[in-house]
């Protein structure tokens, strides 16, 4: 097999390896899908996927297209509503929570609902839908990002999803659940976590062939830098030929 | 003494006045009057349309993506003229038409998109260009915990979505310090639409209806309206539905009006029956990302089509048995 890869097969390999075994995730469209259906072939069999608008614990043998499709709940353990699923999660059940957006800022707070101004938008976007709830409620969220200045800046347009919100403390005082927030973003050029002290991100660990100042070239705010920033492995044979074979066959994520 | 024993604190509003004010004495009033007779509500697209909803109503589809969706029952719409509606959404295909046709005024907002294949095209058009003009945003789960207060019976509904955010700022969502906790919560306010449209696995001719697979919010969303319209793939006998009343989501002192419409839900899917018809998606796809090549499309296969009848003959037996599951 090829060593080759695309940036999205790295982004998905990559968002895997994020998910634990014996764990739930929130799951949306897209990437984070195929993300989870590989951590179910590799490390993760007891990965339990949720969809928002009903399916829990799905086996992903066949990729989903749509949050709500048949798939969502196939050979799951149970297939019930979008109330059902949201109630799980705002009582705290679901540690993993998979987040996308236009724009991202420092503190991990995205925009998916309008480029410009809301009453005059330049572009309207698709609007919160489950994105909001999950960055609300879920313990740990993933943000899963294309990485450049347009989508990495100091200022987002509208803040669809809460991050770290304005800094320590914020989301408390805003009423959101207590030690929940982002913990990683994961993008084509690197993995970033959060700073404790300042809720801010940081960069931990760069794509193959990467540099450092690549990333931070492309970052449109101040970076934290990781003490020992670290590489990632690029996607392995097993992984590669699994995503190709069994999860994404039709190549619609190639 | 204690100001915290007489008043509850507002801490944030949104900004966004109610599109659809709550009244929930009234909705009680209106629930008294409903019919609770076990009569033949069954009856046309047309008909159902035409006797349930008024231009400048409140309307709500309860779907998700392309599942299950009541699309004999939009196209009728589009086609009878009617318009200024104000819409909740959750959006994808349905939404789509009634944009095209630019019948939406305004938009209870979560998600309008075509999920794997993007941004809606018609929804950009008419929310830029302002023919849409009121949007006011939610989250998902505020949306269906609005229907979820109005089915309860109740003015509103704390919830833990939404908070410090935007998405919050243009809402009419109001934050306040819970009296129990201490802590910001958000305040809900109940949702009731004036007609809901929600599509089903099967029904008998007075309502009672089920559903197989994901539920949505068909639940919630049936017990937060004034009335409601149902489409079904199958009319079955009521002995049938008693078989197994632990499927049934929607008794029939809910329903309005049931439609039998098979494959209702296409190019959509419809769980345990048949797949979405993905070539002919992938084609309207293509054809919303221009004004002109949705024109052509609403022509095709809204406009020059009388009825539910005439596009199943269209689309053609052979390739409808082809999506069978």
């Amino acid at each position: 097999m090829s060593n080759e890869y695309s940036p999205s097969e790295l982004l998905i390999c990559l968002s895997s390896r994020v998910m634990e075994d014996g764990t739930t995730a929130f799951i949306g469209t897209g990437i984070p899908m195929l993300a989870a259906s590989l951590a179910q072939a590799m490390h993760a069999p007891n990965l339990v996927p949720v969809f928002e608008f009903g399916g829990t614990g799905a086996i992903l043998e066949k990729l989903p297209l749509a949050v709500g499709d048949m798939r969502t709940y196939n050979k799951g353990i149970a297939a019930s509503g979008i109330c059902d699923i949201m109630e799980t999660s705002q009582r705290g059940f679901i540690e993993f929570g998979f987040l996308g957006g236009a724009q991202i800022d420092k503190y991990g707070n995205l925009n998916s609902t309008v480029i410009g101004d809301h009453k005059n938008p330049k572009v309207r976007l698709p609007g919160s839908g489950g994105a909001n709830d999950v960055g609300s409620a879920c313990w740990r969220t993933i943000a899963i990002m294309i990485h450049d200045k347009r989508r990495f800046v100091e200022k987002i347009d509208f803040l669809t999803t809460p991050g770290y919100l304005t800094g320590p403390g914020s989301r408390e005082k805003a009423g959101l659940p207590s030690n929940t927030g982002p913990y990683r973003v994961v993008t084509n050029l690197c993995t970033m976590g959060y700073d404790d002290d300042t809720k801010t991100m940081k960069l931990l660990s760069v794509n193959p062939g990467v540099t450092v100042e690549q990333v931070i070239e492309n970052t449109g705010f101040e970076l934290h830098l990781a003490d020992k920033i670290t590489s990632n492995d690029p996607p392995t044979d097993e992984e590669l030929r699994i995503l190709r074979e069994d999860v994404d066959p039709d190549g619609l994520y190639r | 003494m204690n100001q915290h024993s007489n008043c509850i604190p507002i801490v944030a509003k949104g900004e966004a006045s109610l599109i659809q004010p709550v009244d929930m004495e009234a909705f009680r009033e209106h629930n008294r009057k409903k019919s609770k007779a076990l009569i033949d509500k069954t009856m046309t697209d047309e008909e159902a349309i035409e006797r349930f909803v008024n231009s400048g109503d409140y309307i709500g589809f309860e779907l998700y993506g392309t599942v299950r969706c009541p699309m004999s029952l939009t196209r009728a719409l589009v086609r009878s003229g009617k318009t200024d509606f104000k819409i909740v959404g959750q959006g994808v295909h349905e939404l789509d038409l009634l944009f095209a046709a630019d019948m939406v005024k305004e938009i209870d907002f979560t998600y309008i998109g075509l999920e794997v294949y993007g941004i809606s095209g018609n929804m950009r058009r008419r929310v830029e260009s302002g023919s849409v003009t009121k949007v006011v945003e939610w989250s998902n789960a505020a949306l269906t915990w609005r229907f979820k207060a109005a089915s309860m019976g109740i003015p509103f509904i704390p919830t833990r979505s939404m908070l410090g955010t935007d998405t919050f700022n243009k809402s009419s969502a109001i934050a306040v310090e819970c009296p129990f906790t201490g802590k910001n919560v958000a305040l809900l306010p109940a949702l009731i639409v004036d007609t809901a449209f929600i599509h089903v696995s099967r029904a008998d001719k007075h309502g009672n209806c089920q559903i197989d697979g994901i539920s949505g919010f068909a639940f919630e969303m049936s017990r937060a309206c004034k009335n409601l319209v149902i489409s079904t793939e199958e009319i079955v006998d009521t002995a049938e539905i008693r078989e197994h009343p632990d499927k049934t989501i929607i008794p029939y002192y809910l329903v309005d009006a049931v439609v039998h419409a098979p494959y209702a839900s296409w190019p959509g899917e419809m769980s345990g029956m048949y797949e979405r018809d993905e070539p002919h998606y992938k084609m309207f796809v293509e054809k919303q990302k221009t004004q002109e090549g949705m024109n052509e499309y609403m022509k095709e296969w809204l406009y020059d089509i009388p009825d539910h009848k005439a596009l199943l003959e269209k689309i053609g037996q052979k390739h409808l048995t082809e999506l069978n599951l």
